[in-house]
């Protein structure tokens, strides 16, 4: 059960052989796309303003959350973190939602109740995340537990980045996944900085996916700037916990692009490591493939770049149309009520 | 109807709801092959199997927060703390995730954790605490604590129905000390109701779980002297019966609130501070709290009975009261 060095994906007949068609590519560059415009645009709303409270980015890590949403199943489950905004784009959270969460409105996913990327649709599956990181981990277990009783051919998957890995969060939880064999896939989201906290201070094995091990299932670590890479080690993952097989721990390594939020320079990241990653931006890196290797051509590059951004620009007028909250509904909600239950996502 | 003793309600109406409802499962730490540590779920792994009484890691993070995954995928966990002491460790998952997830997200949570709670038999700090004030504090929670067989038996099937996260704290106390009339048939009580445990007109005693007993007892002796106390069972603190309780307020003009929990910030000072500030003009004596001391429940039972009300100490804050 030594942990494994995924190897890159490189041609069109591996990429074939992992389950996506030329549509499928077309349209993981697109999430890509939108996924860093939601999050360039909303830095700019941030900046005029239109956005309270604080503001945290992906970038570095869109083809990480991308490859891995677009590995899951219609019916699978997820709790991604502040980092995976392209698994919520992935799973089809229309863009005005997210930015109109972002703004504190009445039509995000929270309906104001909460803030930046704490959103979920959990018609689509997921789950929104809280602060106390990595907690929504173990409630994924929890998911996946409740498919295993049931016997229902769904898996679960729990994000967790480098840092909250160090909390007894994850090792309860990963724990109760390897003693139950549940299907359950671990993304740790390496991207090597916790705030300002470099991987040398959070923990001492050589790769975090040396951890599973210790609980019993294959680990395995993924370049998490190629999305084709991460999509099919996720694919494998996924299918792997839906047949019975347990759990995986996949560790995805990026580098953190921006500062832990927006007010975060990220002075103490080295500049030769910021220009370093850059040269391997996950998106620039599949659209060289998709030039290279799948032959886009400019008409397909087009149409996807001008629907991005037309479908961006609508979202933001439409976030901005969006009205905030009502006051009078402020306690709307802190108890269910029993004709809530029972609903879709249940199911 | 039987005479069961509380615990025996308790696991009665567990199992009766178990059979009902394919949904429910129970999760804990030795709550399968060994029955559980007061063996309330005795029996239930043979009848339910493995996989809907499971026997958890010692991880309560894991067992909380695992009833909450597989209730928003519509199971509906039953989830045990071997001693409600050790709900600390799951504290995160009730009060940041759970609590607050439908107000958040909009998707209900409807787990049951069960605590066995309370001391007075020399469990020492970490088997006898009353942690029930710092879940009412946190919105989004409600919190159960039943004295009677009867009363746990109803309020468990209403905590199972219930769709948000309930904490049912049981009396470790009353579990086989406690015997009483409980019917066979499925039946639900529902939260927010006080139970009028005895009738009085002098003094309302407002309380509940275990200390419903010692303030019968220490009403008994009042009645002796002439003055009649009006014993209040709360059985729920979130949502609590405000109304019931300021009625007999105003009737008695006089009262004690009584709690095994620690004196300060115990859910006894909010009760307190709404009789003050809704009924002030109805009162004949300032508010009296009894509570236990604020120290940590010490093991030594000389030390224990000091820490815990006894009969005595309400029967002298009691007549303090009628003699004001």
């Amino acid at each position: 059960m030594a942990v494994r060095n995924a190897e890159p994906v490189g041609s069109l007949q591996e990429v074939k052989e992992a389950g996506l068609d030329r549509e499928d590519l077309l349209g993981i560059y697109r999430n890509l796309l939108i996924t860093r415009g939601i999050e360039e645009r909303g830095h700019i709303l941030y900046k005029q303003g239109k956005i309270p409270g604080s503001f945290y980015t992906g970038r570095g890590n869109e083809a990480s959350a991308v490859g891995v949403a677009t590995a899951m199943g219609p019916n699978d489950v997820g709790t991604p973190l502040q980092r995976d905004l392209g698994v919520h784009v992935a799973r089809g959270l229309e863009p005005w939602r997210i930015l109109a969460q972002y703004m504190g409105r009445a039509d995000g996913p929270t309906r104001g109740r909460d803030g930046n990327i704490h959103l979920a649709d959990a018609r689509l599956g997921l789950h929104a995340m809280v602060s106390h990181l990595p907690a929504m981990l173990p409630v994924a277990v929890g998911m996946a537990l409740a498919f295993r009783i049931r016997e229902e051919r769904r898996v679960a998957v729990a994000w967790c980045g480098e840092g909250a890995a160090a909390r007894g969060d994850a090792h309860e939880g990963m724990n109760l996944a390897g003693v139950r064999r549940l299907p359950v896939v671990f993304v740790i989201d390496n991207n090597q900085w916790a705030y300002s906290t470099p991987t040398y201070l959070e923990y001492a094995v050589e790769h975090l996916a040396d951890r599973a091990a210790a609980y019993g299932f294959d680990g395995v670590v993924v370049d998490g700037t190629d999305v084709l890479a991460v999509y099919r080690e996720a694919k494998r993952a996924i299918e792997k916990a839906r047949e019975g097989g347990g759990p995986t721990l996949i560790e995805s390594v990026t580098l953190r692009m921006e500062g832990h939020a927006v007010h975060d320079d990220a002075f103490y990241v080295p500049k030769e490591l910021f220009e370093e990653w850059a040269r391997r931006d996950p998106i620039e890196r599949f659209r060289g493939w998709l030039r290279d290797v799948a032959q886009m051509t400019d008409e397909e590059e087009d149409e996807v770049t001008n629907g991005v951004k037309r479908l961006l620009n609508e979202s933001i007028e439409r976030a901005e149309a969006s009205p905030l909250p009502d006051p009078s509904t402020l306690l709307d909600g802190v108890f269910a009520a029993q004709e809530e239950l029972d609903t879709p996502h249940h199911k | 109807m039987a005479e069961k003793t509380y615990l025996q309600a308790i696991s009665d109406g567990l199992r009766q709801e178990m059979r009902r409802d394919a949904r429910i499962c129970v999760m804990g730490e030795d709550v399968g092959l060994y029955g559980g540590a007061f063996k309330v779920t005795n029996g239930f792994q043979e009848e339910f199997g493995a996989w809907r009484v499971l026997d958890m890691p010692l991880s309560e993070t894991a067992i909380v927060a695992g009833a909450t995954g597989a209730a928003l995928m519509g199971l509906r966990p039953v989830a045990e703390m071997q001693f409600a002491d050790f709900v600390s460790c799951a504290w995160d998952h009730l009060v940041t995730v759970a609590a607050k997830q439908h107000y958040r997200a909009g998707t209900p949570i409807p787990i049951v954790l069960r605590l066995p709670s309370g001391g007075g038999f020399s469990g020492g700090p970490f088997h006898s605490q009353n942690p029930e004030s710092s879940f009412a504090h946190i919105p989004g929670l409600k919190v159960v604590c039943p004295a009677t067989p009867a009363d746990a038996k109803g309020l468990l099937v209403s905590a199972i129905e219930d769709a948000n996260p309930v904490l049912f704290f049981e009396h470790k106390h009353l579990y086989r000390r406690i015997k009483g009339d409980v019917p066979d048939e499925r039946y639900t009580i529902p939260f927010g109701q006080a139970r009028v445990h005895r009738a009085g007109d002098d003094i309302t005693l407002v309380t509940w779980g275990a200390m419903v007993y010692t303030a019968d007892e220490a009403a008994g002796r009042l009645a002796e002297d002439g003055v009649s106390v009006e014993v209040l069972d709360l059985r729920t603190l979130i949502p609590w019966d405000r109304e019931r309780v300021l009625d007999s307020v105003r009737r008695c003009s006089k009262v004690l609130v009584l709690h095994e929990d620690t004196r300060t910030g115990g859910f006894g000072a909010e009760i307190a501070a709404t009789i003050a500030e809704e009924s002030f003009e109805h009162l004949d004596a300032p508010v009296r709290r009894l509570a236990a001391p604020d120290s940590p429940v010490p093991f030594s039972p000389v030390l224990e009975k000091a820490f815990i009300p006894q009969v005595d100490d309400v029967v002298a804050a009691l007549r303090e009261l009628a003699a004001y």
